[in-house]
């Protein structure tokens, strides 16, 4: 039964590629023609793997590619895409230099890159704020929640709770709380300070950080949860060696801790830039539909102009350009992260 | 001990023999007040919009931080009473549990032979699925929703099928480690018993990979339950046939001056969501936690 444990091995180095049907050759050999054999087990393979191949060409990889289609052309979606005028790069053009607008054909105008632009600082300010602000303060909750202590548990199941809740729920859910008659806007006038003058969310200087204190309640869970999972796997020998060498909290968080759940934090900062670069249902929940671009990122104006304007070369084109910072921001990282991840490996091996 | 010896010793209070104390007592004053602080900042809005939908109008306006006076069951009961939530519920109780069906189920076929055949092209294959997490459902949410209008592919099976097939390539991913890790002696004994490949994925394979298939199962569940950008396409015009999410943020559209209306609306859409966390609560944690290092 060789051959069979060689299939088993899963990833490991090719295996004779017309082994593994030996299972049922010893067993029965009455059928035991190779060829047959071979049949079957092209037949078997086709069986388990078709309907998960078939929904994911049809519904996720060709969709991908028609949007790559459909970002060169002039179409509304009404009427059929073979009378869509071809137009090459133009709908492209029109989101990151400006252009002329499609409809009327004179004028040069920025109408269509500026708040791409606009809404594309607010995905990049999103991933900066999540560097800046969640990380330190998960990292900080993580260490101060990793050790033993009464109610532990319910800590850490409450705090994780807003990630699993629906965006859109906790988003109408903040929209009620910082409403400008609400209660955030009451407290905080019982305490003596002033609330925004125009209101949580209104308001042009607040209203993306009020947005930002939102994702945050919502997803700091998830890095808190993952850190913490880092956390345990550092083994606990090697803080108390660097205590009885006299290191203090601090010294031993920055020391061992930190760099120890060095993976963890970079596998979660690439999590956050990819799901910052796709924000869309909080953003549209807060800001009501993506009317203003006060706090748009590029999926909410991809879906308002795309999908509600009816302009779907355009829209296509904005979904292009996401797949392809989310592509190179993915590369970068492999790259970037996984060759310094084993290079400490092969360190650690020496 | 040879602390007092060193020259480093910071601590604030000098440690006696560290062998059964845990160490750095005196930061557990910053893990309870964090953890206080922690918790108030989750729970507090939640519990605010709970008791919110308890209350009337003008007590929402003038007593916000006290509890509801007068306590009112009105803004619930209207809801409950009434059979647009308890459709919503059961039609987003229907996509998530036919999604988790069929990721789990295809997933998993689509895994097996990766991981337990020897094929020309294995690799290839596994390789196609990968390129899947490339593929955000926003990237091609536009050219999915013509497809599916085209197909003639409407109301909630045009979110059930779309979203098995974006959660297949995550799915294979985690499963076939688990699938190859399988004891061979398993497959052996089976085979001698003259059970064929796929008699043995049905019986063994299936009952063997549960914990890894409950895993799973549970993430494309809460990915499901909280959807928005393919109902907000698919789902317009009756608010019988959406899901909750969309159903929550229709009603909040519908009575914008019933703001504790909304606030019991949402409350109760939020109640299975936060029933299903605290009974798989285990499961998410390791599913995430394993689906990141994996």
């Amino acid at each position: 039964m060789k051959t069979l444990e060689a299939s088993g091995a899963g990833k490991g180095p090719a295996v004779g590629a017309k082994a593994p049907a030996g299972g049922p050759r010893t067993v029965n050999p009455v059928t035991s023609h190779t060829r047959k054999h071979t049949t079957r087990k092209w037949l078997e393979i086709a069986v388990f793997v078709t309907p998960a191949l078939a929904l994911f060409l049809t519904f996720v990889v060709y969709p991908v590619i028609a949007a790559a289609r459909y970002s060169m052309y002039k179409w509304n979606g009404v009427k059929q895409f073979s009378e869509a005028e071809f137009i090459g790069f133009e709908n492209y053009a029109r989101a990151l230099f400006g252009g002329t607008n499609p409809d009327t054909k004179d004028a040069f105008t920025t109408a269509y890159s500026e708040p791409f632009w606009t809404a594309l600082s607010h995905n990049f300010a999103i991933i900066g704020l999540s560097m800046a602000i969640q990380l330190p303060l998960a990292l900080l909750v993580a260490l101060a929640l990793n050790r033993k202590f009464k109610g532990r548990t319910f800590v850490r199941v409450v705090i994780f709770a807003p990630y699993v809740l629906s965006e859109v729920i906790a988003g109408v859910m903040w929209l009620i709380i910082l409403d400008p008659n609400g209660i955030a806007t009451q407290m905080t006038r019982a305490i003596g300070l002033t609330p925004p003058a125009g209101g949580w969310f209104e308001d042009l200087s607040w209203g993306f950080w009020t947005v930002f204190f939102v994702i945050t309640w919502k997803y700091i869970g998830l890095a808190i949860i993952l850190f913490l999972a880092g956390l345990s796997g550092v083994p606990e020998d090697l803080q108390e060696a660097a205590a009885i060498d006299g290191a203090n909290w601090w010294q031993i968080q920055w020391r061992i801790n930190i760099p120890l759940i060095g993976p963890t934090i970079r596998i979660w900062a690439f999590l956050s830039i990819i799901g910052s670069i796709q924000l869309f249902d909080m953003v549209w929940v807060l800001n009501r539909g993506g009317t203003t671009d006060q706090y748009s990122t590029i999926a909410s104006y991809m879906m308002q102009i795309g999908f509600f304007r009816s302009d779907w070369g355009y829209g296509s084109a904005i979904a292009v350009i996401m797949f392809i910072i989310s592509f190179i921001i993915a590369l970068a990282y492999m790259a970037a992260v996984l060759r310094r991840d084993n290079a400490n490996r092969m360190q650690k091996a020496r | 001990m040879a602390i007092p010896t060193l020259p480093v010793v910071t601590a604030d209070t000098p440690r006696k023999a560290p062998s059964r104390v845990r160490p750095f007592d005196n930061a557990l004053w910053a893990t309870l007040g964090i953890s206080l602080a922690g918790v108030a900042i989750t729970l507090g809005p939640i519990i605010y919009l709970i008791l919110g939908g308890f209350r009337s109008q003008g007590d929402l306006a003038s007593n916000p931080t006290g509890l509801p006076d007068p306590f009112l069951w009105q803004n619930y009961w209207n809801i409950l009473s009434q059979g647009l939530f308890w459709r919503q519920l059961a039609n987003s109780t229907f996509v998530a549990v036919a999604t988790t069906a069929g990721v789990v189920l295809f997933g998993t076929m689509a895994a097996y032979p990766l991981a337990r055949y020897s094929f020309k092209g294995r690799q290839a294959l596994f390789v196609v699925f990968t390129t899947g997490l490339m593929f955000p459902l926003t990237v091609a949410v536009l050219p999915l929703y013509l497809l599916l209008r085209d197909m003639g592919i409407s109301g909630l099976w045009g979110l059930i099928i779309p979203q098995i097939a974006f959660a297949i390539p995550v799915t294979v991913i985690i499963m076939r480690p688990f699938l190859v890790a399988l004891p061979d002696e398993l497959e052996e004994a089976a085979f001698m018993d003259g059970v064929s490949r796929i008699g043995f994925f049905f019986r063994m394979v299936i009952p063997l990979a549960r914990p890894a298939m409950v895993t799973v199962g549970v993430l494309a569940f809460i990915g499901s339950w909280n959807a928005y950008l393919l109902p907000l396409l698919l789902l317009t015009g009756d608010p019988t046939g959406m899901t909750l999410p969309l159903g929550v943020t229709t009603f909040q559209g519908q009575y914008s001056s019933a703001t504790t209306m909304i606030m019991a609306y949402t409350s109760l859409a939020m109640i299975p969501a936060l029933v299903f966390f605290l009974m798989m609560e285990r499961r998410i944690v390791d599913g995430l936690t394993g689906a990141v290092k994996g």
